[in-house]
């Protein structure tokens, strides 16, 4: 009887978004504080803790991910507004960004196609087939836009959201480290080349740094979006 | 709740609800919600009392922005079979395209101040 009750709010739990939603946050607030603990250490990026204790569970009770993203959505449905949200620290920047329009516009016409080509470049050399090439050009691109690009050109959006959160991590957790060590300092150097090459997820580390370069990652990332909607479908068109 | 906030995050969703009408009115590549941040941006820099109606919610969005990303990094489990079988090419292309591409966009705006400075050494 125990048993059964049990199976049954079991079915009632896996359907429902309310569980998805609610151990997204709790796992994600497992995984800030353990990155509070650890002093910030940038290998222990929330996002990699809080996706790592996910998939574990979701492995461990059999939850298909379509499932859990029932819930997931909620606050996948944020990266919108939060996009949107952006305005404001442009705004508090762009004093400076005036002084800086022609080098920032360079950077990220270079910085672009670079993150485009390179991706594909290196994947290409080791043996990727074209699906996965694809999927993995517009990989520096907020998630959003990485996922129409994909479409676009013929690779697999779902896959695409992932090499982009992927690269989003790597930027976050070796961007400041490689600053440090080409003597890197300037923070709205450091921030435009954080939000060009590993968008939201390299803007949340940069705001950890300092609004200003925060505020200039979040200014890249929405920049490289535009550039790389137009640019990206262009060059591999024009690769084939 | 604060008036504030629930406010703030209304503007937020007007400003991206415009960008993605627009954004598919004119089929343009670019997403609603980025145009809706350049629209939101050019508003600020017309009215500068908007700026305390956003920021509760606009902060409260920003100070967590990693977690936003979670569900969607949740999704590798879904495609474990083609990154096993090619982790290889994805795993040099994520790390050693990343690092690249932070390196190169860095040096070249750096290189583009450099420049600019030397041509108006004299003004500053």
């Amino acid at each position: 009887m125990h048993d059964n009750n049990l199976a049954q709010i079991w079915v009632y739990l896996s359907t429902s978004p309310l569980l998805g939603l609610t151990m997204t946050l709790i796992a994600y607030g497992l995984a800030y504080r353990l990155y509070v603990w650890a002093r910030f250490n940038p290998l222990l990026n929330p996002v990699v803790t809080a996706v790592g204790l996910l998939i574990a569970l979701l492995l461990l009770t059999k939850t298909p991910y379509r499932d859990y993203f029932a819930g997931g959505q909620f606050v996948h449905f944020l990266l919108g507004p939060a996009t949107v949200a952006l305005a404001i620290p442009l705004y508090r920047q762009f004093g400076k960004l005036k002084t800086l329009w022609l080098p920032v516009l360079v950077a990220l016409l270079v910085g672009v196609t670079v993150g485009g080509a390179s991706a594909v470049g290196i994947a290409w050399v080791l043996g990727a087939d074209s699906q996965t090439l694809l999927s993995l050009a517009p990989k520096s691109v907020t998630a959003p836009v990485a996922m129409g690009i994909a479409e676009r050109v013929g690779g697999i959006p779902s896959l695409t959201a992932v090499l982009v959160v992927m690269t989003g991590i790597v930027g976050a957790v070796f961007g400041t480290k490689l600053f440090d060590l080409m003597r890197i300092r300037d923070d709205s150097v450091r921030g435009i080349a954080m939000g060009v090459a590993a968008h939201g997820i390299g803007t949340a580390r940069a705001f950890q740094v300092s609004a200003e370069m925060g505020a200039f990652a979040g200014l890249a990332m929405a920049l490289s979006a535009f550039v790389a909607s137009v640019l990206l479908p262009w060059l591999l068109g024009w690769m084939r | 709740m604060s008036p504030n906030f629930l406010n703030g995050i209304t503007l937020l969703l007007v400003y991206q609800l415009v960008g993605e009408v627009i954004a598919r009115l004119m089929s343009l590549p670019v997403p609603g919600p980025v145009i809706g941040m350049v629209l939101l941006f050019l508003t600020l820099l017309l009215r500068n009392g908007l700026e305390q109606v956003v920021e509760p919610a606009a902060s409260a969005l920003l100070s967590h922005l990693s977690l936003l990303f979670v569900p969607a990094g949740v999704g590798v489990m879904v495609h474990f079979g083609r990154i096993g079988d090619q982790w290889l090419p994805i795993s040099a292309a994520l790390l050693f395209g990343t690092l690249i591409t932070l390196a190169v966009t860095a040096l070249v705006m750096l290189g583009v101040q450099r420049l600019m400075g030397k041509g108006r050494s004299d003004n500053a």
